[in-house]
């Protein structure tokens, strides 16, 4: 068997099995079996051809007579994202605090829920990814019902509506790409690429905006974003880290696997439009964060921000030579370097939050004195956050806004700003939590025990390498992006 | 032919076990009975379907596949209902009663002659009346089976108006005949007017807005189990019939009739998912979310796309009506533990009988049509084809549809997971109850993989 269907299966044979598994052993099981992905992962990263070919391809007959294949392989730009997901949810798992409500089923949901995002990933047939994409939307929905906040209830069915709204738009857009296939019509992604490209400005429009609603929404791009605030919050700490840390690179993916390659007319017309609406939810986001009193929402304010960045990065068309290399690299890398980040973050929130009972920043302050490993773990995920040189946010923010520059100066200027206005909240953060004097709900706070050591190392290795030597996860996606950028 | 003979027999038989003391055996000889009139729809007709009766029953690939779907709902059914109709009702008759009325469901979907429409309508329509007032001493039933009959029969009497006008036109109950005569004809005000009134008395009976009043207050009065029964079987052969009458006489009159069906869809999926949403009684809230479904089943009668919408058309009832038994089946068994059938019956399900809650979640996820579920593929495909066929606005609408129906079918699955108020008492589940609980989440699981081992069947 391929790679690639070994890497769905594992998790989803895990996911079943976790069913099974005494609630002692839950953790370990999940924890094992993610782990075991992640090797699978990291052993078909470590080989990746230089080339920008699918590989490890499984093609089966899946529903015959609509022209449905079980196809999967991976690309450049499938395989980074495969890590990081494979590198990211054993670090989840082991993010969990055992207790009694964390039963077996949790640990199965987020196992599925691994499943789906590497099936998302990986899919190269429009019917199965969008499948998948739906997929991946129950665990996280359940995770976040079972084991939510107090308003789980509402704010998580606005969460599966909301996103369920711009997936039906998609599979609308999809199949009308796939009745302009020839012949007795398919859904392989070649096929679907070339109708799409032959398609006039009037439908190109028309699609563009049906798939951007389903990515937008899932990023999520000012002002689809409604959702995403509170659902951040209400939902369990691994919930979350799901959520922001690889759930939202469905919808970056989904632009590129699915928006650039197919639409080029389609982006020529409206790409400038949505550029702007990132850049306006870059300052919006970034000044209702400089305000936000509750860490976890500042952070979830903060995604939004860094992710408008990535959004306007990918959407823009070269005048000169219709290439945009430099941005959608910008976007991979954007892309991992986020997703360390802001699930070392959340972790952060969620260690505070269980010793002091509480997520607001007036109430916290010197945890330095009291945790010295922590304090350190949590400078390093901000200044990775601020994207400081050297951390993993400068390289991806650099090339993005670098590709924003040779769109629109002022845009780019404007862009810009998110660095600033990101060091203004992250930093004034930081200072408010980790310096100064401890208060009455710090007094007892202690560091970092060995198990959230071993979930925040990881991570902080992740920040360094990233940010020092982008190039090993760069040169996996260039000729892939070069390929779906020039076409076939 | 011999799954109709095979049905008849039965029904007959069933009438006897009474008087000739074989109660007892009945239940098992019912199953049997129907695992064999199953096996008789089995053969694959292809392009040579066998006519009886000088041409009133033809039997095709159509009709083959909508008996065999309609015989595995009855089956699942029989096993769902079976305790309540033998402890609470005398058996033999109801069940009787119910064999008759798949007679007529099966001739609905296997007719080739106007007459033999009526006909089929009439014997599924008249057993569902009685049954549908079953419950004597509860005045609900009563209402129900009365309204049930009142607007029935009107709606018959528009259906007949419409064959006669037909008939009027083109000499013949033939459905082949009709369609070469009404293509042609010179009088197309009357063939048009003939068509509107079948559409009218079809719609009535397959409670398709405007003409659907009567289904909330006679699936929400009938006994539990016979809402099931109408929502499933009677619904597959309503629509069965609906889409060979018209795929068959009307193709070429598509440009006419279509727009007014267009407005009928639009209306229902608005109405039925718009009310759906204030109800308070899940068998209500599923009373409507049938009527819904109803609409997006009348999407792939819109979007006439050849034997792709009868495919669409079967794999969708098949997997609604699955997921709608087991939907009926946990709420027959929540509502008669709690005594109530509101929202809040469901509260902490979840902690009591996880089993339940989930069954009611897969069913629920199906509903609302979200993969992987056999939900999700019956959607899918009736999009595609009414998007093939230029429908693209009426996808739009029933997709919005569909994002309504998510909000209530997800209330259920909110409450499940909700702690009670008080302390709830443990529910127990039957043996039947929890084969027929899981075939069923298991068929709209492996359905909705598997879409192709029913989409074969045509």
């Amino acid at each position: 068997m391929e790679k690639t269907a070994i890497l769905i299966l594992i998790p989803f044979i895990a996911a079943l099995t976790q069913l099974f598994v005494p609630r002692k052993y839950g953790k370990r099981f999940a924890v094992g079996a993610s782990l075991l992905t992640f090797i699978v992962a990291l052993v078909t990263f470590c080989g990746f051809p230089s080339s920008g070919d699918y590989q490890y391809v499984t093609n089966v007959t899946w529903i015959q007579s609509l022209g449905i294949n079980f196809h999967v392989g991976m690309d450049g730009i499938s395989m980074l994202l495969v890590l990081l997901t494979t590198f990211l949810v054993p670090l989840i798992v082991l993010s969990v605090v055992q207790s009694e409500t964390r039963t077996p089923v949790f640990y199965s949901l987020i196992l599925f829920m691994e499943f789906a995002l590497i099936g998302v990933f990986t899919s190269l047939d429009g019917f199965l990814f969008y499948v998948f994409w739906e997929l991946a939307l129950i665990p996280i929905y359940f995770i976040c019902l079972l084991w939510g906040g107090e308003r789980r209830a509402s704010v998580t069915l606005k969460f599966f509506i909301y996103t369920l709204a711009g997936s039906l738009f998609m599979l609308v857009g999809l199949v009308f790409l796939y009745l302009h296939t020839p012949g007795s019509h398919t859904f392989d992604i070649d096929a679907l690429y070339k109708a799409g490209r032959a398609l006039d400005l009037r439908s190109q429009v028309y699609l563009f905006i049906f798939f951007f609603l389903a990515f937008g929404i899932k990023m999520p791009v000012f002002p689809l974003h409604t959702w995403q605030p509170d659902t951040y919050t209400e939902a369990p700490t691994q919930g979350t880290m799901l959520l922001s840390g690889i759930m939202l690179k469905m919808g970056i993916y989904g632009v590129i696997r699915w928006i650039l390659p197919v639409l080029p007319l389609g982006i020529a017309q409206c790409g400038s439009y949505v550029m702007w609406l990132a850049i306006i939810g870059v300052i919006y986001a970034s000044i209702i964060a400089i305000t936000r009193s509750d860490i976890k929402r500042l952070i979830a304010y903060s995604s939004i921000a860094h992710v408008g960045i990535i959004a306007a990065g990918i959407f823009f068309v070269s005048s000169e030579n219709g290439l945009n290399i430099n941005g959608v690299q910008g976007a991979m890398l954007q892309m991992l370097a986020h997703g360390v980040n802001v699930v070392g973050l959340f972790f952060i929130v969620d260690i505070i939050q269980r010793r002091t009972n509480t997520r607001k920043i007036a109430s916290l302050g010197g945890l330095r004195l009291k945790a010295p490993f922590f304090a350190t773990a949590f400078i390093i995920l901000t200044l990775g956050a601020v994207a400081l040189p050297l951390t993993d946010g400068f390289v991806g923010e650099f090339l993005l806004i670098n590709s924003i520059y040779m769109f629109n100066p002022i845009m780019a200027v404007l862009g810009g700003l998110t660095i600033i206005l990101g060091a203004v909240y992250m930093l004034r953060m930081y200072q408010r939590v980790v310096l100064g004097e401890p208060s009455v709900e710090t007094e007892n706070f202690f560091d970092l025990t060995l198990n959230e050591k071993a979930v925040l190392i990881p991570l902080l290795i992740m920040v360094i390498l990233i940010g020092v030597c982008p190039n090993i996860f760069l040169k996996v996606s260039e000729p892939a992006v070069r390929k779906l950028l020039t076409g076939f | 032919m011999v799954t109709l003979i095979i049905l008849s027999a039965l029904g007959i038989l069933t009438l006897f076990a009474q008087v000739l003391r074989f109660k007892k055996a009945l239940f098992p000889l019912i199953l049997v009975g129907l695992a064999t009139a199953l096996y008789f729809t089995l053969p694959q007709y292809n392009n040579n379907p066998s006519t009886w009766f000088s041409s009133m029953l033809g039997f095709d690939n159509y009709s083959a596949a909508f008996s065999r779907s309609i015989i595995v709902i009855a089956f699942l059914w029989f096993m769902m209902a079976r305790n309540y109709f033998l402890q609470e009702t005398s058996g033999t008759d109801h069940f009787a009663l119910i064999i008759f009325s798949m007679v007529g469901a099966i001739s609905m979907v296997s007719y080739s002659n106007l007459t033999m429409l009526f006909l089929g309508i009439e014997i599924l329509s008249l057993s569902v009346y009685v049954l549908a007032a079953s419950d004597k001493g509860n005045i609900l039933s009563n209402e129900a089976g009365f309204k049930y009959f009142l607007m029935g029969s009107f709606a018959t009497g528009f259906l007949l108006f419409g064959i006669a006008l037909i008939y009027g036109v083109s000499g013949s109950f033939d459905l082949h005949t009709i369609r070469t005569s009404v293509a042609t004809h010179q009088q197309p005000t009357m063939v048009l007017m003939g068509i509107l009134l079948l559409l009218v008395g079809l719609c009535f009976k397959a409670s398709l807005a405007p003409f659907h009043f009567w289904a909330p207050d006679v699936y929400d009065g009938a006994p539990t189990p016979v809402t099931a029964y109408m929502a499933t079987v009677v619904k597959t052969a309503a629509f069965g019939a609906f889409f060979r009458l018209f795929y068959t006489c009307f193709p070429d009159l598509i440009e006419q009739w279509s727009n007014v069906l267009w407005w009928i869809v639009a209306l229902t999926l608005f109405i039925a998912n718009i009310t759906a949403v204030r109800q308070t009684s899940v068998k209500r809230m599923l009373a409507y979310s049938s009527i819904a479904h109803a609409g997006y089943l009348a999407i792939a009668i819109v979007s006439m796309n050849g034997d792709a919408s009868a495919r669409s058309i079967l794999y969708y009832t098949l997997s609604y009506s699955i997921s709608t038994i087991a939907a009926f089946t946990v709420l027959y068994i929540v509502s008669r533990n709690s005594g109530r059938d509101d929202f809040g019956a469901f509260e902490g399900l979840a902690k009591t009988n996880p089993f339940l809650s989930f069954v009611m979640v897969v069913a629920m996820l199906s509903l609302a049509g979200i993969p992987p579920t056999a939900g999700f593929f019956g959607k899918y495909y009736i999009f595609q084809n009414a998007i093939t066929t230029h429908n693209t606005g009426l996808v739009i609408v029933a997709v919005l549809g569909a994002l309504v129906g998510v909000f209530y079918y997800f209330r259920v699955i909110i409450a499940v997971y909700f702690k009670p108020e008080q302390s709830n008492i443990p529910v127990t589940v039957g043996s039947l109850h929890q084969v027929v609980l899981f075939i069923t989440t298991l068929l709209t699981l492996l359905l909705g993989i598997f879409p192709d081992w029913v989409l074969q069947w045509i």
